[in-house]
């Protein structure tokens, strides 16, 4: 057999913009892998291409939607999730994936994030996790483990931060699952569930951020970062969500798995049953 | 008398409810909203009417999410709408601009009140003018009515729908809490006779629009929904006419001049005032909302008085009627601007006029009492000869 | 930081080896797109590629086929799903 070969063209270059690779994301970062995933599980699911929409919010996992060649809106800071229960609403044959990061959902997101949750929205979220905010040089954000050091915490980090998988729990989110994009079998079938599924899907992935917090906290490169995943993920869907923080540190656990996965009714079910039913003589035609 | 859309007849209708059924009208389909006094009463009917009709009411948890929803709902194809007041309006400054970069047509409606920060929740002000032109970072135009009566909360905002979809830009309605809290007769005509303007649509198929972003003549692209397999890439970041992202200052200054002219061009179809007694006046007074029915009262009183004096009512408080105060300061003497602030629309009329420009104002809590404008008309006409040398501040 | 991917553990040999047909893959690269973050070559299960000598025009060593490693790829996707630059990829060829 002759050796590898050059190619031109990647087999998921007709579900991505080709024209704007390679993107910005730096050497190391696990975007790409996140976004790979993510767009064959889009191209698995059985779901029309056409019906599939990505919302991004600002920061470098906000750039994902720019990558993919389906319906896509790049938002304001934090503003995803409202703005795709907009267009989740107003078309209800939309499938509407949010895909943003740590920083833009939880932290300014994060009262759009809590309240989506609640209600069942029908929307499936991909929170990248790289503990920091990266696009704009390596600030600290509200997954940034404690004692962290980023630009803005060049003591450490003083603050506790979220637990994810916890939190969306408790707001009522249906499906709720956390891994790295290492496991990229794990992450590919999981986003497939989570596409084919209906309600409020929330999916923690972590990812290396080498540039703005692996570097900084003796992670190393991405390559370092990933072995670093490899050696400390743990797989376990039943432990107690309580448990389930991060710390990053070399002698701590990450724990993957699916944590919730699910039924309720979706915002739109009870919509249909409070509102519409009591309409007077029923709902109306446009 | 529910379930029509359009609830045609004599009624007599509290000024925020005019404006929903004006919405109503016009076709709104969606609204997502946060309830803020004066303008509750908007939220509150239609999330009683738009169930009826096939649309949907979302209350968001707050007046961010509320904006980004209403841009959302857009860019899937409704016609989108919210409502506040100056603290909220304040909130959503920054999906405002979003709704301005992605060309979404949509309506904010703005019940004024006492104002700054929370200001007099329950009683009226007008101190949101200059925030409705530039309260969102960058340069954008915006089109901003002002209703005076109950049937204009009515008619402007079916005008207002209109216009958002004709450009593809934000319409905001200034209302006062006067207005939007005041009862009087509203007539609703037949649906037949209401006019309902869509948004240009793409001509071609998908796979054929490749440059979104362009535009004709008229600096308006055609609007892809989402869902229709356009694959429309839409951004907040300045963006090329395929939509995609580019940092480059020679397409970003060509962006941003193509979003204000698209608006600007189109001034003399868009902007709308009305005159009373002006033709022969010697000073005009400028009032909107409701002052400007204060200040025909006191225009009146003037006139009784053996003063000429006539009043320029503007309806788009932008793009501002400036012709129509250059063309008056050729034959008036000075100008007095009556406004529930220190001085807003004051600022606007200087530009258009080297006439004195005496400001009537108050900053708010209750409707301009004409007995605040009368002095002022009396000063101006006593006093007022020649070119503005400075500005006569407030009282 | 040097991989280590010889301490990990290896399997147990499933009882149906002998029945079990290996499926034999051909590697393609798109150097341009290459950042060099190593992802393929650590990960790979058969440690089939290594850095080039050579780099492509932003000066990324991207990854090529270790030379007596030409038969040694089994087209399990790992480098086609890790890579986060849409650099790399397998295709199934008959043995």
């Amino acid at each position: 057999m002759p050796r590898e070969a050059v190619a031109d063209t990647h087999p998921l270059d007709e579900i991505l913009r080709a024209d704007r690779l390679p993107h910005i994301w730096c050497p190391g970062c696990g975007l790409g892998t996140v976004l790979g995933c993510f767009a064959r599980a889009m191209l698995a699911c059985g779901i029309p291409l056409d019906r599939q929409v990505v919302v991004s919010g600002i920061g470098c996992t906000g750039r994902a939607a720019g990558y993919l060649n389906v319906d896509g809106f790049h938002t304001t800071h934090g503003r995803a999730i409202p703005f795709a229960t907009g267009l989740a609403i107003a078309n209800p044959e939309l499938v509407v994936t949010v895909f943003s990061g740590d920083g833009d959902l939880v932290a300014i997101g994060g009262n759009h994030l809590i309240h989506a949750a609640r209600r069942n929205m029908d929307l499936n979220v991909i929170c990248v996790n790289n503990f920091n905010y990266g696009m704009t040089g390596g600030q600290l954000g509200p997954t940034t483990p404690q004692g962290a050091i980023t630009t803005t915490s060049p003591y450490g980090f003083p603050e506790e931060p979220f637990n994810l998988p916890r939190l969306l729990a408790a707001c009522g989110a249906v499906f709720v699952a956390r891994w790295t994009c290492l496991h990229v079998r794990q992450l590919e079938a999981t986003m497939i569930r989570a596409l084919q599924k209906r309600g409020f899907r929330f999916i923690e992935v972590l990812a290396p951020c080498p540039v703005g917090f692996g570097r900084p906290n003796e992670l190393g490169e991405g390559i370092d970062e990933m072995w670093f995943y490899r050696r400390q993920a743990d797989y376990d869907p039943q432990v107690a969500l309580e448990t389930l923080e991060i710390r990053m540190r070399k002698d701590s656990k990450i724990v993957c798995g699916v944590f919730v996965d699910t039924e309720r009714p979706t915002y739109m079910d009870h919509y249909r049953e409070y509102v519409l039913r009591k309409v007077e003589g029923g709902p109306g035609e446009a | 008398m529910k379930r029509r859309r359009v609830l045609t007849g004599r009624h007599f209708l509290l000024g925020d409810v005019a404006c929903a059924e004006g919405a109503l009208a016009a076709g709104c389909t969606f609204f997502a909203g946060y309830p803020i006094t004066p303008s509750t009463e908007i939220a509150e009917r239609l999330a009683l009417r738009l169930p009826e009709v096939g649309g949907h009411y979302i209350q968001m948890e707050d007046e961010l999410a509320s904006m980004a929803a209403v841009v959302g709902a857009s860019w899937a194809g409704a016609k989108a709408m919210t409502a506040t007041s100056g603290p909220g309006f304040s909130l959503m400054m920054e999906n405002l601009g979003l709704a301005v970069m992605m060309e979404a047509p949509c309506v904010v409606v703005d019940i004024q009140r006492g104002s700054p920060s929370t200001g007099l929740p329950t009683l009226t002000g007008q101190g949101d003018v200059m925030q409705a032109k530039w309260g969102s970072h960058g340069d954008y135009e915006i089109v901003a009515y002002a209703p005076s009566t109950c049937q204009e909360m009515f008619d402007l905002t079916v005008r207002a729908f209109n216009v958002a979809e004709r450009f593809r830009n934000p319409v905001v309605i200034l209302a006062d809490e006067v207005v939007g809290h005041m009862t009087e007769r509203v007539v609703i005509p037949p649906e037949e006779a209401i006019e309902r303007w869509e948004r240009p649509r793409p001509t071609v198929p998908p796979g054929e629009l490749l440059f979104p972003f362009a535009a004709d003549g008229d600096l308006v692209p055609p609007m892809p929904h989402a869902g229709e397999g356009y694959r429309v890439y839409v951004e907040s970041l300045t963006h090329d006419e395929r939509g995609y992202p580019v940092m480059s200052p020679e397409v970003h200054d060509q962006l941003v001049r193509r979003l204000n002219e698209k608006i600007r061009r189109a001034y003399h179809q868009l902007v709308d005032y009305d005159l009373v007694e002006t033709e022969d006046a010697e000073v005009v007074v400028i009032a909107y909302g409701s002052t400007a029915r204060s200040a025909h009262r006191a225009v009146r009183l003037a006139r009784k008085e053996g003063m000429r004096v006539g009043l320029l009512r503007p309806i788009t408080l932008w793009p501002f009627p400036g012709h129509v105060v250059e063309e008056l300061s050729a034959r008036v003497r000075a100008f007095v601007v009556a406004e529930l602030n220190l001085g807003q629309v004051a600022r606007e009329v200087e530009r258009f006029t080297d006439r004195p420009v005496y400001g009537a104002n108050h900053a708010g809590g209750r409707m301009m009492p004409p007995e605040l404008i009368l002095p002022r008309i009396e000063e101006a006409y006593r006093d007022a000869q020649g070119s503005r040398r400075r500005y006569t501040p407030a009282r | 930081m040097i991989s280590p991917a010889r301490s990990m553990p290896s399997v147990r040999t499933p009882l149906n080896a002998g029945g079990v047909r290996i499926p034999k893959g051909r590697v393609f690269i798109l150097p341009e797109r290459c950042k060099g973050c190593r992802f393929c070559i650590d990960f790979c299960p058969r440690e089939v590629l290594m850095e080039s000598p050579s780099m492509n025009s932003k000066g990324y060593h991207y990854p090529v086929v270790r030379p007596g490693k030409e038969e040694d790829c089994v087209h399990c996707g790992f480098c086609t799903v890790i890579c986060p630059e849409f650099a790399i990829y397998t295709v199934e060829v008959s043995p």
